[in-house]
């Protein structure tokens, strides 16, 4: 076991820092490459696939560098195994959105006009969802009696997300479009709105990790 | 001959050293917040500057309780106050050296027909109950400074880890430093009377006297059950009874060597009677109950949790059960030791200089002991 000194710590809370600022910069990503496809701005939505996933590797590589050192200087070790399931877990949030980007770059589903604003919306609830979740995770590092605070926000956007998505997918089956299309949408809608359900397990996790920390 | 009767004292040193490293160290062991090398430098050398430079006010207190005056009666008593503490371990009920030890020095004097300072001894019982309730109170002062401080700094916690892990290893060396003040009187105070050093002059100014070489040796042997034994304890300790959160544990530790400090400070006492204050007695007090004070005193301030008042109970029962039994161990050792081996456990006293103690040699007396065998009986 390394001895942790006071210069170490304080490049591990930037890392920490950055790691969260990688999360949140790809949410709004995420919610511009949907508003580039749902408009029809090719190259820009490109640019978006290809922005977020430079965030994506900037994620997991400043998440394996954090959890690495975690693990050498032995650091927080009451509650080591919760921040590292939290740290891999709001990996999966900036991974969803960047395989949703790319489903949307591979399939090119072919969204009529009158969902756009329902399709937009979703994003950016998950968007909010996201943000609201880097902020509950500041708070667990920082301050964790605000925790609380932004924590209530992931579960009240994840529920608008699934209502505006169970919203857009009655009205895509209640279009008059072909079957295989309104299933092809529905899926679109499904994996758009998984976004804030990963936001919402790390939510639980991070709700379980205050009760432990609690001094 | 006079040093191998030390050994018994150097055994008990070794025992505290193994058994109560924990109650200073094992939560930031155990938790792997400090290493053990760590904690066991830091432990052994301040828990040497504190019985060397921190140990006479206890010491003196146990003198006054039953001054033991022969070697092998010194022997005995530190022996009784190791077998009984092994016994009551191994009957899993609470003990205490320090309670073992004040036993022992009673059945010393019931042995010698030497008076008993009841004053004294009513004073140590008391402080026995008054360091749990005092560790208390600092506990939950400390936990709810702290936590209001914590609310306010916003620290990040891998900052605060660093913090926590920095406090461990300063509030563990004031620890080590008290416990070897308070307790080293439960190590060598049977022999602080009849110690067989002479004063060393190192250099300059700076001596040694008999009695701190006496303390130098026992600091040694409880060094020694740190390295050799302690760490097992301290992942029993640590894991098991004191399953604390690391910053908990930092409450506790400080809170429990501020106790002992207070029990064992002989500069404390003299600046408190200088400014008309009370003294606290200088009374060596058990550190694992000390601990459980820590606890409990978190408890009540987190509104029962981790409250066992059982062992409130198991440690009163133990103040009674433990002195008895050293005491019957001392006094049935002592008869042994004089009649068997014919060894002089106690000197009357020469004069009226002493109305407690008694100083004359066995040679020089008038009549048997009234505990002694007749002689035709004796080997």
């Amino acid at each position: 076991m390394s001895i942790m000194n006071f210069n170490r710590s304080k490049i591990l809370e930037t890392k920490i820092d950055d790691f969260l600022d990688t999360i949140s910069q790809g949410s709004i990503v995420f919610r511009e490459g949907i508003k580039e496809y749902l408009d029809g701005r090719t190259a820009d939505f490109e640019n978006a696939i290809a922005g977020i996933s430079k965030l994506e590797n900037r994620a997991d590589e400043l998440r394996r560098d954090v959890e690495k050192q975690i693990y050498t200087y032995s650091l927080i070790p009451e509650i080591r195994g919760d921040v590292l399931g939290l740290l891999e877990n709001m990996d999966n949030v900036i991974n969803g959105e960047k395989k949703t980007l790319i489903q949307f770059s591979v399939e090119g589903p072919d969204i009529p006009a009158e969902f756009d604003r329902d399709y937009l919306a979703l994003a950016e609830v998950c968007m909010n969802a996201a943000e609201a979740l880097v902020s509950a995770v500041r708070a667990f590092f920082h301050d964790f009696n605000m925790v609380g605070d932004h924590l209530h926000k992931v579960y009240f956007f994840e529920k608008e997300a699934d209502k505006i998505s169970d919203r857009l997918k009655r009205s895509v089956f209640h279009s008059g479009l072909e079957l295989s299309r309104k299933i092809h949408l529905r899926y679109f809608a499904l994996h758009i709105e998984n976004i804030s359900d990963h936001a919402e397990d790390v939510a639980d996790r991070l709700g379980i990790s205050c009760i432990k920390r609690r001094f | 001959m006079i040093y191998f009767y030390l050994l018994s004292g150097v055994f008990l040193g070794w025992s505290l050293g193994a058994n109560h490293t924990a109650n200073v160290f094992g939560t930031a062991v155990a938790s792997r917040m400090v290493r053990f090398r760590t904690a066991a430098l830091v432990c052994s050398l301040f828990v040497i500057l504190g019985a060397v430079f921190g140990g006479a006010g206890t010491a003196g207190t146990l003198e006054s309780l039953g001054a033991v005056n022969a070697m092998a009666g010194a022997f005995m008593v530190t022996v009784a106050a190791g077998l009984s503490v092994s016994l009551m371990t191994r009957m899993k009920l609470p003990v205490s050296t320090s309670q073992a030890i004040v036993g022992s020095i009673l059945g010393w004097n019931l042995f010698s027909r030497s008076a008993t300072d009841f004053h004294a001894l009513t004073r140590i019982v008391l402080s026995w109950g008054a360091a749990i309730v005092l560790t208390a109170v600092f506990a939950a002062v400390l936990y709810l400074a702290i936590r209001a401080g914590l609310k306010r700094s916003r620290v990040h916690l891998i900052r605060l880890d660093f913090y926590t892990r920095a406090g461990l290893i300063a509030v563990g060396a004031f620890g080590a430093y008290s416990l070897g003040a308070n307790n080293i009187a439960n190590v060598m105070g049977a022999f602080v009377p009849i110690t067989p050093f002479r004063e060393l002059r190192l250099f300059g100014p700076f001596t040694l006297t008999g009695v701190q070489l006496l303390f130098l040796l026992g600091g040694a042997a409880i060094a020694l059950g740190v390295y050799t034994y302690s760490s097992k304890v301290i992942q029993t300790v640590g894991n098991d009874l004191l399953k604390l959160s690391p910053l908990a544990a930092f409450v506790v530790v400080l809170a429990e060597s501020i106790v002992l400090f207070l029990f064992s400070s002989k500069g404390l006492e003299t600046w408190l009677l200088g400014h008309g204050l009370p003294a606290i007695p200088l009374v060596p007090i058990s550190s694992s109950q000390a601990v459980i004070g820590g606890i409990i005193g978190i408890g009540i301030v987190r509104r029962g949790r981790e409250i066992r008042f059982k062992v409130l109970g198991d440690i009163a029962l133990g103040w009674i059960v433990t002195p008895l039994l050293a005491g019957a161990i001392t006094f049935f050792g002592l008869f042994v030791l004089q009649n068997v081996f014919s060894l002089e456990v106690y000197r009357r006293p020469a004069s009226s200089e002493s109305a407690r103690v008694v100083r004359m040699s066995e040679a020089e007396m008038p009549r048997p002991s009234a505990f002694a065998l007749p002689s035709r009986l004796k080997p």
